[in-house]
């Protein structure tokens, strides 16, 4: 497997250009001869076909939603990093680099995060270009505040609406497109295999959800902006749709995939409320801005929060990080709450919470000042659990937020097969072992609208336009594979639902491959998940037919999906024996702190299949820190 | 708790061109359904997926909805619950609708949206496409990706971005449309119109993209609007009708200065 990154030479501050300069261009006139498919429309692949579009490509657009615009970025909610530097609080590109390399626990493509670095200022600029409205204050101007892991205030946002504004801001772009006839939109279709033809991906099988035909998409190139996988663990903040099945069949193609074992715990969640939970939502961590995070001193102490003194109160992140306090990164303060979980000061019925407190903020602020601030935020917890953050501090516990793994890419964005290009969360590339706050954002719209539309033309260049129609054999071997997997599938008849198997796997992972893992549990879920999908296809039940909108079968190929993408999940956090950013080895810690071991593990772990997960091969990228020192990440 | 559903079901789509009710309704019809083991602490729709675990159980297909994030924010579902769109809670999606909402043994009635633009799709799931080809006809600021001038570069008084962003929050569920005696699109409409004529970005287009929109709305078969403010009530974002006035009074201003 080729894992050469191809990062550009001279200084880092060049490397881009340099890359931009180096790259072939196509003609304006040649464009149109190209098509380019994308799969995902949130704010990678939104961004990604609208911006190609307009640079005169054809464009094909694929997402499973009913429209273009519900795609899971919409749901981010506290804001995007720039380093615009608007606050004259020491900020800069390189600031914002150094964080980002740093957040990551030194697991991530220096190169690749300057460039990141570099655009976040440009996205805010092509941002109020289309309109969006971010918050601004009474000069008029952009206001910003503060997000984990930096002691900079550089985050703009939209109410605790960023990704959705930010999202219909590139959901519009993409509509302008559609109706210039630049871009075809497939809404309700999934991608269910990628075509590789002479070793370059041309092309993808799809399923029309409604009429459930299976189809051939021939293309020049394929970008795939399919998102995270934190669906595995069935209780995440994802999105109920949100699955790996894309990713996974390109990964079978041939793609390699990168440290599967890197998912974010986010701290702030509203804690799970029973058995019947079908997913998690999260508070932003704009809310550790003004909140501060408290267990009471005493075990068990079953009083209301508002009759515990401050004296028997602990703040253990201002505690344990004074110089970060409650702005303490996603992967330390989720730790920390688990910490003081197990040690049984945990609160609400089932020890499971923290709690987040705004009393102080309020009494400082007013309580009109912090509505304005989270009102959206306030209103949906209080919605969910029928009490009033205002008057009794939430209750928040870590849940699955967010996935660092994903496809292998080198600097252009490109993976192990030519011609497939991957952003956003799908990709690997910026955020090492731990994704800092308001950076999802930035990376997708950096991604879609500046590095993809650059990059692809350097490969297409070299690419007989339409060298490959959905004649070809090697698609009508694949759309053959996918309908005899649908009627197995609905063949089966057996007597569990797709959601039991669902639900099983994710506690098989959420209990040995969470928030904390070692050596036993990997490899007690090592045997038990190939055991659950054995039994998955001996006896799923799923009714009905392939030939009409059919959600269980939908949900059954991704839970099919899930069920070995969970093996090498846990096969790469196995062999990573260390700790480092959101994957916490319990062999390998200080006190509760990560222990890294740069000696082994400076490397980007990139697994190639090979017909079987338990067969797959691990390959490593070495990753050289040219600009940052490695060095222990304190916070304290 | 326990609950009795009566529950749209309809395995056909509609037929979009269909000249009465009957056909646009195919098979549709209200099946009962009997619920013994609901939690206060249920969503709306984790209660459809527990009587659709005991659907299957029983070998019976299950209700197809539309859902997504299940935090109220992608505008994916939402049903008519007892007539009212979105349920009984002011400011809320389905998905956000919780059962502690309801009395232990109430019947509940769950119907997909019901407009001539919505074909149903299957059981509760409608086609809101309509939508999307609204907005392709003019909802954005025609601005390519490139290097715009600096953000900050033209300031944007706090109150008018606050009004923008108080019809950009729209989630294009399309309840406005299920609940107007007309199925007018206005409030979603005018949530666009709205949002960029509050900004200078937006002011290049005003009068093009006002006449636009309104022309796109009345092809796809919306309604008028006859001031009931029945979409205000429903709106789970609370977008003020007053995004209405605004598309009239836009549309007003193209006409006029078309002549």
């Amino acid at each position: 497997m080729n894992l050469d990154a191809r990062i550009p030479d001279g200084p880092i501050q060049e490397k881009w250009d340099r890359r931009k300069f180096e790259l072939k261009l196509v003609n304006p006139a040649n464009k149109r001869k190209y098509k380019v498919l994308v799969v995902g429309s949130g704010l990678a692949g939104a961004a990604a076909a609208a911006s190609m579009a307009e640079l005169g490509y054809q464009v094909e657009c694929f997402c499973y939603q009913d429209s273009p615009r519900r795609a899971h970025s919409i749901a981010a909610q506290g804001g995007i990093n720039a380093a615009k530097n608007y606050r004259n609080d020491g900020d800069s590109v390189w600031r914002l680099f150094y964080d980002t390399v740093k957040g990551g626990d030194f697991r991530a493509r220096e190169a690749n995060v300057y460039r990141l670095a570099q655009c976040s200022v440009n996205i805010i600029d092509q941002a109020v270009a289309q309109g969006v409205p971010f918050a601004r204050d009474y000069s008029g101007l952009l206001d910003n505040r503060s997000f984990g892991g930096a002691q900079v205030s550089r985050t703009f946002y939209a109410r605790g609406q960023t990704g959705q504004q930010l999202l219909l801001g590139a959901y519009a772009a993409l509509s302008r497109q559609i109706h210039a006839g630049q871009v075809k939109m497939f809404n309700r279709t999934e991608m269910l295999d990628l075509v590789v033809v002479d070793g370059h991906a041309k092309g993808i099988v799809v399923r029309d959800m409604v009429s459930g035909e299976v189809r051939a998409h021939a293309g020049d190139a394929v970008v795939l902006a399919t998102g995270g996988y934190g669906n595995v663990f069935y209780l995440s903040t994802n999105a109920k749709g949100c699955n790996v099945t894309a990713a996974w069949r390109a990964h079978k193609r041939g793609a390699g995939f990168a440290n599967p074992c890197y998912t974010q715990i986010h701290p702030t969640c509203i804690p799970v409320s029973g058995d019947h939970q079908s997913k998690l939502t999260l508070m932003s961590e704009s809310l550790r801005n003004d909140g501060r995070v408290w267990v009471p001193k005493k075990p068990k102490d079953t009083r209301p929060p508002n009759q515990i003194p401050e004296d028997e109160r602990d703040y253990y992140l201002e505690r344990k990080y004074p110089s970060f306090g409650n702005l303490a990164p996603r992967d330390i303060a989720s730790r920390a709450a688990k910490e003081a979980c197990d040690k049984g000061l945990g609160i609400g019925e089932t020890g499971l919470g923290v709690y987040l407190d705004f009393r102080d903020a309020i009494a400082r602020l007013g309580k009109e000042a912090i509505k304005a601030r989270y009102g959206n935020l306030f209103h949906m917890y209080s919605k969910i659990t029928a009490e009033d953050p205002y008057s009794q501090p939430m209750r928040i516990y870590p849940a699955v937020h967010y996935t660092m793994g994903g496809l292998w890419v080198d600097y252009d964005l490109q993976s192990t097969i030519p011609g497939l290009f991957v952003a956003g969360e799908a990709n690997f590339s910026d955020h090492g072992a731990n994704r800092l706050g308001a950076s999802a954002l930035m990376q997708g719209l950096c991604d879609g609208y500046f590095v993809v539309p650059a990059t692809i033309a350097g490969y297409l260049a070299g690419q007989k336009p339409g060298g490959v129609d959905g004649k070809h054999p090697a698609f009508r071997a694949s759309i053959k594979e996918i309908e005899d997997r649908v009627k197995q599938l609905l063949s089966i008849q057996g007597g569990r639902t797709v959601d039991e198997f669902h639900k099983a796997l994710g506690k098989i992972m959420w209990d040995k491959c969470g928030m904390a893992r070692n050596e036993q549990g990997l490899n007690e879920a090592l045997r038990e998940i190939p055991a659950l999908r054995e039994e998955f296809w001996r006896d799923v039940k799923v009714l009905g037919d392939g030939m009409t909108l059919n959600q269980s079968l939908e949900k059954a190929g991704r839970v099919a999906d899930f069920l070995e993408f969970g093996e090498l999940l846990c096969r790469d956090a196995l062999e990573r024996r260390e700790s480092c950013g959101g994957h916490f080895r319990e062999e390998w810690q200080d006190d509760g702190e990560a222990r890294r071991d740069d000696e082994h593990f400076a490397h980007v772990a990139v697994w190639e299949y090979q017909g079987d997960v338990k067969d797959a091969v691990r390959h490593q990228e070495e990753l050289q820190f040219e600009n940052v020192q490695l060095a222990v990440r304190s916070y304290k | 708790m326990k609950v009795t559903l009566h529950i749209w079901r309809q395995s056909q789509p509609s037929d979009r061109h269909a000249q009465s009710a009957r056909d646009f309704q195919r098979d549709g019809r209200m099946v009962r359904y009997e619920l013994d083991d609901v939690s206060p602490d249920m969503s709306f729709l984790e209660m459809l997926d527990v009587l659709n675990e005991h659907l299957i159980k029983k070998g019976e297909e299950p209700v197809a909805f539309d859902h997504d994030c299940r935090e109220g924010i992608c505008g994916a579902c939402g049903v008519v619950i007892n007539g009212v769109a979105h349920g009984p809670e002011k400011g809320t999606t389905t998905c956000q609708l919780h059962m502690r909402s309801f009395r232990d043994g109430a019947e509940i009635y769950v119907e997909p949206w019901r407009a001539k633009a919505f074909p149903v799709v299957r059981d509760l799931i409608v086609d809101r496409s309509a939508f999307d080809r609204v907005v392709q006809n003019g909802a954005y600021v025609s601005v390519n990706t490139g290097a715009p001038q600096d953000a900050n570069a033209t300031p944007v008084p706090k109150a008018d971005a606050d009004k923008a962003f108080d019809a950009a929050t729209c989630i294009g569920c399309g309840a406005c449309v299920a609940a107007c005696k007309n199925a007018s699109a206005m409030l979603f409409v005018g949530a666009k119109v709205s949002h960029f004529v509050h900004l200078p970005q937006g002011r290049v287009e005003r009068e093009e993209r006002a006449r636009n929109l309104v022309t796109a709305m009345d092809e796809e078969g919306f309604g008028n609007c006859t001031n009931q403010y029945e979409c205000e009530a429903v709106c789970p974002k609370e977008i003020p009708v007053r995004v209405i006035a605004d598309m009239n009074r836009e549309f007003l201003r193209a006409k006029v200065r078309e002549e």
